[in-house]
């Protein structure tokens, strides 16, 4: 069981707060195959209309708590509670929640329209009725003119859009989505994340969004679950998860780290001669020799010919310059803005400096052939 | 290639290397096609043409006609009656049998009964036959154990040389069939399908109903549509099994070669050949026909 | 109908030994639905053994008894020496033989050409060898009997001719199948390129790859060529099957349900050898490949 990091939620929802989604939380869930400890202890809440994003790597976890939640897993122990209603007997048809799935969930044999409408039916409601929530959810997927066709015939987002359309056709508690984009094209994605965030955001739905895709969760979610091995390392705003990782993982895992041995004592760390304090954290207890992971923008550099660093390599992209600094044995990558960059030459002697706040240390990972700064 | 060459190397647009370019890599296929021909094209040829011919030679529609009546157009009905019972019961059976072996938890099992049915599906005639009678014939090896628990099936109508024995003995290869035609279908039923469903409030019956059944019924009737095919078309196992006491379509034929004909009706036997040709197509055409609109849907 | 069980088998033997988590019961943990579930699944299961199983066992333990009903195999060794047998032997091991050899001849090169040189081909290919399935033994047979010069009607290789017509259909699909698994083209670019000629590359490279395929179709030929009933009967050759179905004898139908019984289980064992070398054949493809 680890401890829980995390954030209190920040003012990211929409006022309708309250009359969208309903709370989530997971309690303790543990879920084992064989030898393998799929959830482990897994705790978590989740606030009414917020967008909740679960990452992490394949096998984390991530996409057996969501089934967990739809109640396509059983559970070892533990519990899922959602509304202040314990699930743990209710079978995945009466739990009111909307899935999306990856890929080919669409019912083939229905018809844009129909596949919509399909919670209805289940739920009894008129032919009238029906048509006139599927034409409305329709219309807010952009898809109104597409009723009549058939799942085959549709591109892979018009399909999950339709996807989307019919999950909330049912008005659930709780919408979920399984690595919906996962199977699109970088183009369509990017259109569909836009499209579903504000979707979720105009309707105020709980929502709990699986991927393995860092970048569809720093755009889209309110906060982030960051899963591995079946237990959480953080859950933070997409923000805080960036700049302040508390875990070696999730600093390597999301965005870019580079480690450097130091030396901790006393919750400090002396790195390019500067005294910095220790994130509160995971290895906030660790002394002797570390390493401290730190983010392109953790490190400042001043060109200076005494300067302890050279630059050994320089790749231009977009708006910033990333800067491979060799300071002797080591190798940080850092960012600069372009213009400055562009004048910076290879071998240019650099004068190295932290900015961050505080820094994060993990147990050195002793690795002679890889360049730290590569190593995440 | 030596320097000066180009001028050959180039296309040469005559007539003649046109037309050799364009039939020249089908020529290798010439044997093949001609095999074909002579196989299969030439003996339908000749049974269409005598189909409608005279008795003395000329065009008629005599033959025709006399297959629509008397003892002939029973046996076409008997062949469809029986072709309808060989494919809807086994069609059924092989379905659940599918569903069965596909849901069961052994890997192994799965692959014995997948493998066998290839094998069944295959059983010849003749070999089936003898070993029905071994089985199940008045004095076989079942019917007398199931005497002695007063279960004979003899005794309760059953008769292994008629017609409902024929089709009890059909099913041993029709069922087999239906399993390897429709286990892909079944393995193509999505699990997201079946969770998507779950998760919108359908129960297991629901989910059958609305999307289940309706998805896999292209494939099912396609089996079922090439069980109708080979259950017609069987000559073998009926043949052997009835000695001919049955009006079938095949067996007339058969005893139309076998010179069992009637004087007047010296072509008939190419006419039920023809109408067997007509029906198996129809029967063809529907099953490709249905088939495209399973493919469309189980990807 | 031998090519049709022929055909759909070649497709779903190779795919489908995964269990399919689509067709499990509702995850909705009702115990008792399960139960219910499970023993349907049984019944059906048992009561397919005791159809499928039953006469098999009872032909197998027919054959093995004699006219009081005790064990021996007296049936099974009187087969070689009973009148017309071993005539009929030879007539069917000289069809099928010539049958194997022809449909060889004709159809691997054909499939290999198509596949290599005029693909577009193979719709008209697809459509021809389904051919067989419309028009049935019955129907050829009174045809060629009618389209044939005498001289051919007397050769017993006419019913070779017509059985490379009738297995067309598997072992055209079984070529182009195992024809398709394998990237043919790159194979024989590669060949030809190190200095092959297109014999050479024939033999060792397309042929080896192509050895499940051949397999399957050659099970498949010999089993439909040893077991035709319907277009031997009536062209008059007596063929073992024919011989089968003749032959009057005093002891009760022994030998004879003794000698189809060895052609059934002879099939299955066939199969059964063919379908494990090819399991294990495309278990070393696998890990050979990147």
């Amino acid at each position: 069981m680890t401890q829980m990091k995390e954030t209190p939620v920040t003012s990211t929802l929409t006022q309708n707060a309250a009359s969208g989604g309903a709370s989530v939380s997971l309690e303790n869930l543990v879920r084992t195959y064989g030898k393998v400890r799929a959830l482990d202890g897994l705790t978590l809440k989740i606030e009414p209309g917020e967008f909740m994003a679960l990452l992490g790597p394949s096998g984390c976890g991530k996409t057996t708590a969501l089934r967990v939640l739809a109640g396509f897993e059983q559970l070892d122990s533990g519990r899922v509670v959602v509304g202040g209603e314990d699930l743990s007997n209710v079978s995945a048809q009466k739990r009111d929640m909307g899935m999306v799935f990856q890929s080919y969930s669409l019912f083939p044999n229905l018809n844009v329209l129909n596949n919509v409408a399909f919670g209805l039916r289940m739920r009894k409601q008129s032919a009238s009725k029906r048509r006139a929530k599927a034409g409305e959810l329709l219309e807010m997927v952009g898809l109104s003119d597409q009723a009549g066709k058939y799942p085959h015939q549709m591109s892979g987002g018009q399909q999950q859009r339709v996807a989307l359309a019919r999950a909330l056709a049912i008005e659930p508690r709780v919408l979920l989505l399984d690595e919906p984009l996962s199977a699109l094209d970088a183009i369509v994605r990017a259109e569909l994340r836009d499209q579903i965030r504000s979707l979720q955001q105009r309707l105020a739905i709980t929502t709990v969004f699986v991927t393995h895709d860092q970048e569809e969760v720093l755009s889209m979610a309110d906060r982030v679950c960051v899963m591995s091995r079946g237990h959480i390392e953080q859950v933070a705003t997409p923000s805080e998860l960036y700049a302040r990782p508390v875990t070696a993982f999730v600093a390597q895992f999301v965005g870019i780290s580079s480690r450097v041995p130091v030396d901790a004592s006393g919750r400090e760390v002396v790195i390019f001669g500067q005294r910095c304090p220790v994130r509160s954290g995971e290895g906030s207890s660790l002394s002797g020799p570390v390493d401290a992971l730190l983010r392109p923008e953790d490190i400042a550099i001043a060109v200076d010919p005494e300067g302890k660093g050279f630059v050994t390599r320089k790749s231009f992209l977009g708006a910033v310059t990333r800067l491979v600094v060799q300071v002797g044995e080591i190798s940080v990558r850092v960012d600069v803005r372009s213009d400055v960059g562009s004048e910076i030459e290879l071998g240019t002697h650099v004068r190295p400096s932290i900015v961050a706040r505080d820094v994060l240390i993990a147990p050195r990972k002793v690795d002679v052939l890889s360049d730290p700064a590569t190593a995440s | 290639m030596a320097p000066g060459s180009e001028e050959i190397t180039l296309k040469s647009n005559s007539r003649i290397h046109r037309v050799r370019r364009f039939f020249g890599p089908s020529m290798a296929l010439a044997p093949f096609f001609i095999f074909v021909f002579l196989g299969l094209g030439i003996p339908t040829i000749a049974v269409v043409y005598k189909a409608f011919q005279g008795e003395h030679g000329g065009f008629t529609f005599s033959n025709v006609h006399d297959i629509t009546q008397g003892v002939y157009r029973l046996g076409f009905e008997n062949s469809f009656k029986l072709a309808l019972l060989s494919s809807v019961i086994p069609g059924v059976l092989g379905v659940f049998l599918a569903y069965a072996i596909l849901t069961a938890k052994s890997n192994v099992l799965r692959r014995v009964v997948l493998a066998a049915s290839g094998v069944f599906a295959n059983f010849g005639g003749i070999n089936l036959t003898f070993m029905f009678i071994a089985a199940l014939g008045t004095t076989g090896t079942l019917t007398v154990w199931l005497n002695a628990i007063k279960l004979n099936p003899w005794h309760y109508g059953f008769n292994l040389y008629t017609f409902s024995g024929v089709v009890f003995v059909y099913m041993y290869f029709q069922i087999p069939l239906m399993v390897l035609v429709i286990t892909p279908a079944l393995g193509g039923l999505k699990q997201s399908w079946r969770e998507a469903a779950e998760n919108l409030g359908a129960s297991s019956w629901r989910y059958w109903f609305h999307v289940g059944v309706p998805v896999l019924l292209p494939s099912v009737l396609g089996g079922m549509l090439l069980l109708f095919g080979s259950a017609f078309a069987a000559y073998a196992t009926a043949e052997s099994l009835t000695t001919g006491i049955i009006a079938l379509s095949p067996i007339q034929i058969g005893n139309f070669i076998n010179g069992n004909v009637i004087s007047g009706q010296t072509n008939a036997g190419y006419a039920i050949a023809f109408g067997m040709l007509v029906i198996l197509s129809v029967t063809m055409i529907a099953y490709g026909l249905v088939r495209k609109r399973a493919s469309r849907w189980l990807l | 109908m031998a090519a049709l069980g022929g055909v759909e088998g070649a497709g779903t033997l190779a795919s489908l030994s995964e269990k399919s988590p689509a067709l499990e019961e509702f995850s909705s943990g009702r115990a008792k639905k399960r139960r219910h579930f499970r023993w349907w699944r049984l019944i059906v299961m048992v009561l397919a053994g005791i159809y499928f199983l039953g006469p098999l066992y009872a032909g197998i333990k027919f054959s093995l008894e004699d006219i009081q009903g005790g064990f021996s195999l007296r049936a099974i060794e009187s087969i070689p020496s009973s009148p017309g047998f071993s005539a009929a032997f030879a007539l069917s091991m000289r069809i099928t033989i010539v049958t194997v050899v022809v449909s060889a001849l004709l159809m691997i090169p054909t499939a290999i050409y198509v596949h290599l040189r005029v693909p577009r081909m193979r719709r008209v290919l697809d459509f021809v060898t389904v051919l067989p399935i419309v028009i049935p033994p019955i129907v050829l047979i009174v045809g060629v009997l009618d389209a044939s010069p005498l001289w051919v009607k007397s050769s017993p290789y006419l019913l070779s001719f017509m059985y490379v017509i009738l297995a067309m259909p598997f072992v055209y699909r079984s070529l182009d199948a195992g024809l398709g698994a394998v990237d043919l083209k790159t194979l024989t670019e590669a060949s030809r390129s190190l200095g092959g000629n297109w014999i050479k590359t024939l033999w060792r490279v397309v042929l080896p790859n192509l050895r499940p395929a051949l397999m399957s179709a050659l099970v498949l030929t010999l089993a439909l060529a040893l077991g035709e009933f319907t277009m031997a009967s009536l062209d008059l050759w007596t063929t073992i099957p024919v011989w089968i179905y003749q032959f009057q004898n005093a002891s009760n139908g022994h030998v004879q349900i003794a000698a189809a019984m060895v052609g059934l289980v002879g099939a299955i064992v066939l199969v059964t050898i063919i379908v494990s070398l090819d399991r294990s054949r495309s278990g070393r493809r696998k890990m050979s490949t990147k």
